[in-house]
This record gives structure tokens, sequence and C-alpha cells, in this order.
């Protein structure tokens, strides 16, 4: 049951505090709509934060990206480059990059801004993938939760995408050559790809429109989409209350945590700040992405050892140790890259929208569940979460398969074929080790007695759907 | 509840020793947001103003936690969450309702079979625009600048001379007057004597010299078009740096590991009159990437 609500007697009739209220309710209505929002129960844990510090990111992104926007100039004209940073005067690049130098070098605070930007964007991409790992591990994305977990992942898909055109935006050697893998592998998709890429670029490579075209999607298209997924999410949430781990008096039924106002706000503010100090630490201190190192795009120049940023490493390390396939006939094709950049990656996140569902197929567990599991009690989807995870963190180690050929003097060959290898092997011991490793933990639970695991079969009768 | 304020007669800077931390971390705070205006008064300064944001905004953070944590009602409270979906009564309502104000258009059958004809129409149209977005993909995927008798240039435009480049060494061109094509990027690679191992047909495509045949390939790799820049040339091995595709470049530049499936196309090269490197036509195949009809 409720706790009984506080007694109505905090605002004195004549305080500042009423004397608002009443002006606003007169005219609103909405003091009793306001007053339960504010007695909501949010229940606490330490790994409920990691949805939140995405939020929060994403908040610190749309802050230090509109400060950005007043001083950057999405133009491929070429201009010679006259500013403070000596060692590139007087070389040829676009309006684009020279406005990022003057960002960079002559802007006051400009460097701290366009770091913490780019941090920003990093920290939102690791907190949206540990969230999701927390959903997965917990079984949250269950009955009623399934539109939430597809809107949850949609929002993580557009943040790749935007996090990829904003550092594209720079023109500078390194995402010069991220634009022209992205390009290509567009132009792969069977029939479609040479429309698609005319399409998108304006033309061949470069594309004379690109910039222009980048900035408006990620400054403002995929920006408000994510802020209406974000709302949609939020407000579902609101509407199942957030799940809570099983504890003494935590039943299906009821919520246990702290209120909305003003405790869990509080803390939900401290969070934003300290969010923001971290960042803003980070994009002081910690130098990300010197792109006066790297120069301006040319077509033919390359640099060694590029790499995307992290949340794109997975995709590039398919790419690199993927072997050669492709299918020709007649004089069509369907070249390597459709396989590997957009078959592959296509049937991963198709697994990941439908992960609830097909949960819900082997278990036959249709009923409501609002107690998360303890990831223990559900070996199978333990290590098959598990098992991805693994498989994640190989793709991504390839992506740097240069760079660790170079640091431990392998040839690049061996370190392919060993993350070839490793990306199979890897994943299927840490499944195996997971089931293990669960079960040990259970029989722990049921005090060193060895008992039948506990599979995912649900305990309580399913309730009739609705 | 008695640290909710100061307590009469207590001077309301005396704390408390539970304030004491969340009054520090907003007094940092404070401190930290005038030395920020200082520091970006005088000029600016990356590492300090990273600093003192940090302190800005932690010493609200910290200070707020604290607060919440010492002085605000701890949980936990408890809410009754009832089932998500609505009773079958409610339901069966909202139908009711809904189907109640579609009985009219239902009486009118074409009117809605021409209204939902007007959207779809207006549907249609709002596809073209997109058509607008770029030029019709033509030869442009397939051919590149060089013409036959077209000088080959550094990316300074200078012309090149055929005994410019060394045995073993490499030389980045492109066509004159075309120094920013996208596709255009070429690679001279003089091998040594007796190495070159030409395809077919291709025999009379490298300048040859005592000091060994200079080819031309497109710099572009066939898996992502990133530039084939780092050259072994003890193995004569060409290698990509993005996904680490290696072409055989004594042998016609062919595929020799990683994810390319084709050889680099190889540019027919000549001398004109004055010695310098000319082109003797366009690349023997499409540059860069793959497309599904990039054989027709």
């Amino acid at each position: 049951m409720a706790t009984p609500a506080r007694e109505p007697t905090g605002i004195p009739p004549r305080s500042l505090t009423g004397r608002l209220l009443r002006w606003a309710d007169k005219r609103l209505g909405a003091a009793k709509l306001v007053r339960t929002a504010l007695d909501k129960v949010f229940p606490d844990h330490w790994s409920f934060l990691l949805g939140e510090i995405a939020l929060y990111s994403f908040v610190i992104l749309i802050g230090t990206g509109v400060f950005l926007t007043f001083f950057f100039e999405p133009s491929a004209d070429v201009v010679v480059y006259d500013g403070s940073h000596g060692p590139l005067r007087g070389v040829e690049m676009s309006q684009a990059f020279r406005s990022v130098l003057d960002i960079s070098f002559d802007v006051r605070a400009g460097l701290v801004m366009r770091q913490a930007h780019h941090w920003a964007a990093l920290l939102f991409l690791a907190s949206i993938t540990a969230h999701l790992f927390r959903v997965w591990f917990t079984g949250a994305y269950r009955r009623p939760r399934e539109l939430n977990w597809i809107i949850g992942l949609t929002m993580m898909l557009l943040s790749i995408v935007n996090g990829f055109f904003g550092y594209s935006l720079l023109d500078d050697q390194l995402s010069g050559s991220g634009l022209r893998i992205a390009y290509s592998v567009v132009l792969s998709i069977p029939l479609a790809g040479t429309w698609l890429v005319s399409l998108v670029f304006g033309g061949e490579f470069p594309g004379p429109d690109l910039l222009t075209r980048f900035y408006v999607l990620h400054i403002l298209i995929v920006p408000a989409l994510i802020a209406v997924l974000v709302t949609l999410h939020l407000a579902i949430l609101l509407r199942h209350k957030h799940t809570q781990y099983p504890g003494p008096g935590r039943r299906e039924d009821n919520v246990v945590g702290e209120r909305l106002w003003p405790t869990y706000m509080a803390k939900a503010v401290a969070v934003l700040f300290v969010t923001a100090a971290v960042v803003f630490l980070l994009g002081g201190v910690a130098q990300i992405n010197p792109v006066w190192t790297f120069g301006p795009f040319r077509p033919g120049d390359v640099s060694s050892a590029s790499q995307p940023d992290w949340y794109m490493g997975w995709l590039d390390g398919i790419l690199r140790i993927a072997p050669a396939w492709e299918l020709r006939a007649f004089g069509f094709e369907i070249p390597n890259p459709f396989f590997f950049a957009v078959l592959l990656p296509g049937l991963i996140f198709g697994a990941l929208f439908l992960a609830p569902f097909i949960e819900e197929r082997f278990t036959k567990d249709r009923a409501e569940h609002h107690l998360l599991d303890r990831p223990r009690d559900h070996p199978r989807r333990t290590a098959i979460a598990v098992a991805s995870l693994a498989f994640y963190l190989v793709l991504l180690g390839a992506a740097s398969g240069d760079v660790i050929s170079l640091r431990f003097g392998l040839s690049v060959n061996t370190v392919i074929w060993l993350f070839r290898i490793a990306c199979f092997a890897v994943p299927a011991a840490a499944a195996w080790i997971t089931v293990k490793l669960c079960r040990e933990l259970q029989a722990r639970d049921a005090g060193g007695r060895i008992v039948p695991a506990v599979e995912e079969m649900p305990k309580e009768p399913a309730t009739p759907a609705g | 509840m008695a640290d909710r304020g100061p307590l009469p007669g207590r001077r309301s800077w005396s704390l408390s020793r539970r304030e004491r931390m969340p009054a520090l971390a907003f007094g940092a705070s404070i401190l930290a947001s005038i030395g920020l205006a200082i520091v970006y008064w005088q000029g600016g300064q990356t590492q300090a103003e990273g600093v003192l944001l940090a302190i800005v905004l932690g010493g609200i953070g910290v200070g707020l936690a604290g607060v919440a944590q010492r002085f605000l009602p701890p949980g936990p409270d408890e809410e009754p969450r009832p089932p998500v979906p609505s009773t079958e009564e409610e339901v069966a309502a909202f139908v009711a309702d809904f189907e109640h104000g579609g009985e009219g258009l239902a009486r009118r059958g074409f009117l809605v079979k021409l209204m939902v004809g007007a959207v779809g129409a207006l549907g249609l149209a709002a596809l073209f625009p997109i058509r607008s977005l770029g030029p019709r993909p033509g030869r442009g995927l397939k051919e590149t600048p060089y013409r036959p008798g077209i000088r080959v240039v550094t990316e300074d435009g200078e012309p090149v001379r055929a005994d410019q480049v060394a045995v073993d060494g490499v030389l980045t061109v492109f066509p004159e007057g075309h120094t920013e094509a996208a596709d255009s990027p070429t690679l001279l690679i003089r091998l040594a004597p007796g190495r070159n191992n030409p395809r077919e047909g291709r025999s009379g495509w490298a300048i040859s010299a005592p000091n060994g045949d200079l080819v031309a390939y497109s710099k572009l790799c066939t898996h992502m078009a990133c530039p084939v820049g780092l050259y072994q040339a003890a193995e004569g091995l060409l290698l990509c740096p993005c996904h680490q595709s290696t072409f055989d470049v004594p042998n016609h530049a062919r595929p020799v590991f990683g994810p390319a499936t084709r050889s680099l196309p190889q540019l027919p090269l000549g001398v004109d009159g004055d010695g310098y490197v000319i082109a003797e036509g366009d690349f023997s195949d499409p540059v860069g990437p793959g497309f599904w009809d990039r054989g027709r």
C-alpha cells in the first residue's frame, strides 16, 4: 500500500511559493497533476544511473554543440589558412577545416568546448551501451517494456550515426577516410547503391553538398529525432513506473524508492552536474581528435593506423577480418562490403530489436514483469548477453589489428587470423564460462547444495494477455 | 529536520558539521566560477578552463548530492503499481467510441477512397524532390579524368620525368589539371629489372628502362577506396591502412590478403616528346570499391 501522502500544510497560503503556485494554477489548473508527478516513486540502484548519464550527456552535447554552431562553417570552399597555428599557415584547406582550427586556437574557450563535445559524445554512446546491457542482463525488456527497448535501440542507432556525422564534418584527413568508407558501404548496396550515393552525397565522392547536408543532419534532424524518442522513452517509463530489483517489500504490484520531489530530483540534478564536470575536465585536460596534426583532407593522402571512434570500431573490426568474398555473375556483382558492412550489422541489430520477442517465444512467458531478474538466475540469457559482449569486444580489438601487430611485432596477417578465430572462440568460451558461473552462484545461493538449475521458466502463472 | 535551516539565535554562517561538506562544495564552485571568468577575460587557457569548469559543475553536483543525502527526506517510499493494460470494459468503450466516429465515413466509401487517393498522390509527388538531391549515376563511377596523352603530375602540379622515380620508389600522381579529383590518385612505382610480371595484353603498359619498369596503379583500394599508401618494397606489397588489404604489385597488383577482392586498376603509361610521363588512356577497370553494375 502507498505510504500516506504528506499533509498539505507545507505552504502557508501567503508564502511566495503559495502565491506563485496559485497564480499558475488559476491559469493551468495543474496543481493536482504536478503533485502526482512530484510524488512519483523511483527505485534507487547504481545501475539505473546508466540511462540517466546518457540523458545528461545528451543535454551536454546540445549545450556544447550550440556553442560550436556559432563558429563552425560547413563549407567545402577552399581557403588558405592564416590563423594562429603556425605549422599550417599557408596551407590550402576547406573553410570547414579552417573554422575548426579557429575554434581550437582562436576562439576563447573554443577548444575546451570542442573537446568536451567530443568527450560527451563518447560518454553518450558508452552510457547507452552500458544501459542496454543492464536492461539485457536483468531482463528488463520483457513485457510490458518491449516498445521502450525498441525505442532505446533506435536512439542508439541514431546516436552512432550522428557521432559519425559529427566527426566527419571537420574535414580533416582522418574523417575524409571515414567518409570514403561510408560512401563505399552505401555504394555496395545492390541495385540502389549507385543512386543512393548520388542522392546522399550529391554526386560522386566527395560530393559538392556533403558538408552542408551532414551539418543539417548532425545539428538538427538527428538530434530532433533523438529528442522526440527520449521524450517517448521517458513517458513510457513514467507510465510503467521503473523496474526494481527484488528485495524485502518489493513486489510486482508496487514500486519502492524515493519520491521524485525533492530527494530523487536533487540526486538526479547532482548526477547531471557531476557528469558535466567529468566531461569538461576531460575536455580541458585530455586531448581528443587533434585534427591540426592530421591536416586537411586530400584525396591522395593517407594516415596509417587510422581508426574510427570506439562506437564505430566494431563495424570497422568486422571489415578488417572479413574474408574476401563477393558474388559476381553476368557483369553484375554484390561487392564484399555489402555482406559485412550492411547485411551483417543489419542482422545483428535486427536480432537485438527482436530480442524480447524471441525470448518470449522460447520461454512462453507472457506475464507482465516489473521485478528484475538477477543475471545468475537466467544462465542462458546471461550467457547470450556475455557472448554478444565478447563478440563486440573482439571486433573492437580487431579494429586495432594494425596497431597491435606493430606493438607486438607480429605480422598483420597473423593478427588478423587470430582475430578471425577469436571472434568465434572467445564468445563461445565466454558463454560456457558464464553458464558454469551462474550455476555455481545459484548453488551458493541455495546454501552450497547443487540444486537443479533454475531455468528461465516463469514462476508466476502467466496472466492473460491484455 | 532540525538541520533544515539556521536555528533561531544562531548566526546563519555558522555551520553544523553535517552542513560542512555541501557548504565547502558550493563555496569551491563559487570561487571556481570567479576564477573561470578571470581566465576567460585574460584570453583563456584550455586546461585551466577545463579544471575550473569541472570544479564549478562538480561543486554544485557534489554539494547537491550532499544536501539530498543529509537533509532531504530519505526513502523508502512506496507506491502501488496497477497492471498496465486497461480493463476489458475500458477497451470496449474506447473501441465503441472510435467506431461511432467512423460510421459516417463508412457510408461515404467513395469519398473516403478519393481522400486516401489524394493523400497518396501527395505522397508520390513529394518523392520527386528527392530526385533533385543528386545527378543520375552515369559513367562517372567508371571513368576518371585520365585521357590518352594527358600528363601525370604530382600533388603540386609538377610534371614527372620517367627517370624521376628510383628503384623501389613510389610517387603519388594525378592527371594534369585534376589534382583535386578524388577518383584519380595514382601510384607510380619503379620495380627492379625483371620483377614486373604484367597481366596478359598489358606488356606495353609500363615504361621500361635499364633500372626497371615504371608501373602505375590506382591508389584507391578496391575494397573501400582508402588510399593504399604503405609500400613494402622488399616484397613488392602495397598495404591499405584502413582494412589491411594487401596487393602484390609485381604481379599486376592482385589482392593477396585482406578483404579486397580485385586487383588495383592499372594505368597504361607512355612518355611524351619532352620526356614527361603521360597516360595512354584511362584505368583498366573502374577505380575504387565495387558496385552492382560495375562490370556492365
